[in-house]
């Protein structure tokens, strides 16, 4: 703690944070310095985002210490944070579409007198950031009315637009700029750091960090594993320190062989394509096989199957037991005896002030129609009793608000809802997110045992060792393409190469 | 309470009587206050009496817990009311029978349900704007064949239909009654009221399941309308006429029938026995406080307390769940 290096900006020691009984981030340090590039590396859910938080003044730390130019720093809130000279600009964009650019990029700081927005200092304030930071962007603009990859840039320069920062964070700042926005990016940065401004730089793509960073951090699990100086390390080494843990032991084994080649296939896409989310996709997909689906966020692998699904419209050819299938509605995919667990169950999955037993038997009603449309229902308590028990779903009735259940057992209710229409091919998206590892463990039996009696799956996941673990093949997806497909014992790094990108 | 409302029950009874215990409460407390206000409160004929005033306010509340239930609104029911009433009036007035001129009207009201159903579902506008922009427009349209007069109905047997009993009931309640049964099976018993449910408690994930979510929501304004145009059968029966100005306000009426009864304006939750026993309280506070010569102001306030008051209650023991 002594000796402190004058240039040292930003000192992070033994932070953790706990979500409940979840620790998010464990013993967390971190140095940054003035003028350099800090990349913080670490796969989906690694805590890189949680600590950014932190340091926000988002979220607030249970235990360590955070010192920001050499005095102690725990911002309450985002307005401390920027007071202090620590500004964050987050990936997802926080902009009002009707409103101009300048009114954006100086949101909550207008020039003022007596309440009244002065429009012309306003806009003359916002256009001397704008020409400083060398962005071609008219601010009298409505944001609405601009590329994705423009409305970044200004994301960009409202983060910015603080008095004298002191830190900047950047989350993931090019996944929507073409290079020449991305150019213009990397020439202010240069701008900052000769400023003596310290970065904070988070990014998925290798070959940006290598060009970008002074100093590379690696977190995994929420934990800090390492720092190393750019010059000293290559990107092999960093993906292994990534991914470096040993495979869990909760897979379960297969049950059966994996299929063999020669079998023909259930499923099979090709040349699966829609404008901006993913090109020429091709895969198959055989009786009883696992494949896996793995990608970083913005890979397109969560968006390609909702057009699987029929929720999106998109190009290329979908055959079914080798018959061409337009599928443009859940209720066609149903028909073709597929089902599709979401990522997002409280939005897409549950209707949670209903009872288990109605979220049990929502997709498959027609099998509990009788005459005139009235329900057989005491079929359908005992289908709904029977998969509750089949699943062991822990609820002390299928009365119960599914929305009382814990995050594992609500998984498994929507599990069971799709199990009762039958499914040959079976969609799941992020099927174990926010599932305590023993629901997890049991998740994974219940797919070996779909598979074992002949479901074709189609595992997507953001979880390296989950999808490794559990899949007989694997599509690896890089920013809409598929950049792999490999077989069930790849190596993680092999994976993770292809997911990055760097291999092509 | 009120997740577990549509819930299957072993003992129905004793789960129905707990679930409305706060409503069944507030209309017992109800009928002691105006009987001690008024002894003719409690008598055979006054209660008749409540019952058929309730008549109209009831069947458009049917179609509204629909509507509600669904995390929509139907604003437009107070003009269907009265066009259903000159559509009746103006058939008679070109020669229709009476059987003609019943399927005239209520072919009417789908229709114009049908039409807040398309536009809400197909366009994707908020029911809200909807049905207050055809509420204008179909009120506007009560008045084109008469100029804003009132037109007389003279049929026999549409004139009976308020006016005569049948096996010592008021015809009018036997259609309450009938009416309510209908709505409550369709809701409670068949695949048609689940999917309906699912789609006001959770559009995405119905759709997601393969609910045809705008079919639902078209089949659900339509039985709004439908129910609305009987509404306004009754009310022209009783009135020998069709007025210009029927139905005015019944829309505030009707939802605050399905709120009381527990509907839940953010969908999914709700049922036709408590829409009914909604519907009663409001009949019940009218002719009580008319029996003991309430001014009319002072009724509307009071009505607009009584509203907020369940509608607090019935937030607060949601929150109290969570």
């Amino acid at each position: 703690m002594s000796a402190v290096t004058s240039d040292v900006i930003l000192k992070i020691n033994n932070v953790s944070k706990l979500f409940g009984p979840v620790a998010a981030l464990k013993n967390m340090h971190l140095e940054v310095r003035a003028g350099r590039v800090h990349t913080l590396l670490g796969e989906n859910g690694a805590g890189k985002s949680t600590l950014m938080k932190i340091l926000a003044g988002v979220y607030h730390a249970t235990g360590g210490e955070v010192e920001f130019c050499g005095s102690p720093y725990k911002p309450e809130n985002p307005q401390e944070a920027a007071a202090r000279g620590l500004t964050i600009v987050f990936q997802e964009l926080s902009l009002c579409n009707n409103m101009t650019v300048a009114e954006n990029i100086l949101a909550t700081r207008e020039p003022s007198v007596y309440g009244f927005i002065n429009d012309q200092a306003l806009e003359r304030r916002a256009a001397e950031i704008v020409r400083d930071l060398g962005l071609p962007i008219d601010v009298t603009e409505k944001v609405g009315n601009l590329s994705m990859a423009q409305r970044q840039l200004v994301e960009i320069a409202k983060g910015l637009s603080i008095d004298a920062p002191r830190l900047v964070i950047l989350d993931e700042p090019t996944s929507s700029l073409t290079e020449a926005e991305t150019d213009i990016l990397f020439s202010i940065i240069d701008r900052l750091k000769a400023k003596g401004v310290a970065i904070i730089y988070i990014s998925h793509r290798m070959e940006e960090i290598m060009r970008l960073s002074d100093d590379i951090s690696v977190i995994r699990d929420g934990e800090y594993i390492a720092t190393r100086q750019r010059e000293t390390v290559t990107i092999d080494e960093l993906i292994a320190m990534m991914v470096g843990r040993q495979m869990d032991e909760i897979y379960p084994p297969h049950l059966f062989p994996p299929p063999p080649e020669s079998e023909a296939p259930i499923l099979s896409v090709e040349g699966f394509s829609r404008d901006g989310e993913f090109k020429s996709v091709s895969f198959e997909v055989r009786k009883g096989e696992i494949l896996g689906f793995f990608g970083l966020i913005g890979s397109g692998r969560s968006e390609m199957m909702n057009a699987l699904f029929g929720l999106k419209a998109a190009s290329g050819t979908v055959r079914v037991d080798g018959e061409p299938a337009i599928i443009t509605s859940p209720v066609d995919a149903i028909a073709r005896r597929i089902a599709f667990v979401t990522e997002n169950r409280k939005e897409e999955g549950l209707v949670l002030a209903h009872s288990v037993e109605w979220n049990i038997s929502m997709a498959a009603l027609g099998r509990f129609a009788a005459a005139l449309g009235f329900m057989r229902k005491r079929e359908e308590r005992k289908s709904a009793t029977d998969e509750v028990g089949r699943l062991t779903i822990k609820t002390a009735s299928v009365d119960t608000p599914v929305g009382s259940l814990s995050g594992g057992n609500q998984q498994k209710t929507v599990l069971a809802k799709w199990l009762l229409t039958q499914p040959r091919i079976l969609i799941l998206d992020e099927p174990t997110r926010g599932v305590d590892v023993g629901a997890k463990f049991e998740i994974y039996k219940i797919i070996r045992q779909l598979a074992a009696e002949g479901t074709a799956i189609l595992l997507v996941s953001s979880e390296l060792p989950e999808v490794l673990g559990m899949s007989d093949r694997l599509v690896v997806m890089h920013e809409g393409r598929l950049s792999a497909t490999l077989p069930g014992g790849a190596t993680p790094e092999t994976v993770m190469a292809h997911a990055t990108g760097i291999t092509s | 309470m009120s997740d577990e409302k549509h819930a299957p029950a072993q003992k129905p009874y004793a789960k129905l009587l707990r679930q409305y215990a706060g409503i069944l409460a507030s209309l017992i407390l109800l009928c002691v206050i105006f009987s001690v206000m008024n002894p003719r409160f409690m008598t055979v004929a006054n209660l008749m009496n409540v019952l058929q005033q309730i008549a109209v306010i009831a069947i458009a509340a049917f179609g509204m817990t629909w509507v509600i239930l669904l995390g929509e609104i139907d604003l437009s029911i107070g003009s269907i009311i009265a066009v259903a009433g000159m559509a009746a009036a103006q058939a008679f007035l070109a020669g229709f029978g009476f059987l003609p001129t019943l399927i005239l009207t209520l072919l009417a009201g789908a229709a114009m349900g049908l039409a807040n159903g398309v536009l809400i579902a197909k366009l994707g506008l908020p029911s809200f704007i909807v049905t207050v922009a055809t509420m204008g427009i179909f009120r506007g349209l009560v008045s084109l064949p008469t100029n804003g007069a009132p037109a007389m109905i003279e049929d026999p047997t549409w004139i009976a239909i308020g006016a005569e009993s049948f096996v010592g009931l008021p015809i009018i309640i036997w259609i309450v009654v009938v009416l309510f049964v209908f709505n409550h099976v369709l809701l409670s018993k068949t695949t048609f009221g689940r999917r309906a449910y699912l789609t006001g408690g959770n559009r995405e994930a119905a759709v997601y399941s393969g609910i045809k979510v705008d079919r639902v929501k078209i089949a659900i304004f339509m039985i709004s309308g439908i129910m609305a145009a009987i509404s306004g059968i009754l009310l022209s029966s009783r009135l020998y006429s069709a007025q210009t100005n029927a139905g005015t306000s019944y829309e505030l009426d009707a939802i605050a029938a399905a709120v009381l009864g527990g509907t839940s304006l953010s969908g999914g939750v709700g049922t036709m026995i408590g829409t009914l026993i909604g519907a009663l309280i409001i009949g019940i506070m009218n002719n009580g406080m008319n029996l003991s010569t309430v001014p009319y102001f002072y009724q509307l306030i009071v009505k607009g307390l009584v509203i907020l008051l369940a509608v607090w209650l019935d937030v607060n023991s949601k929150r109290a769940k969570q």
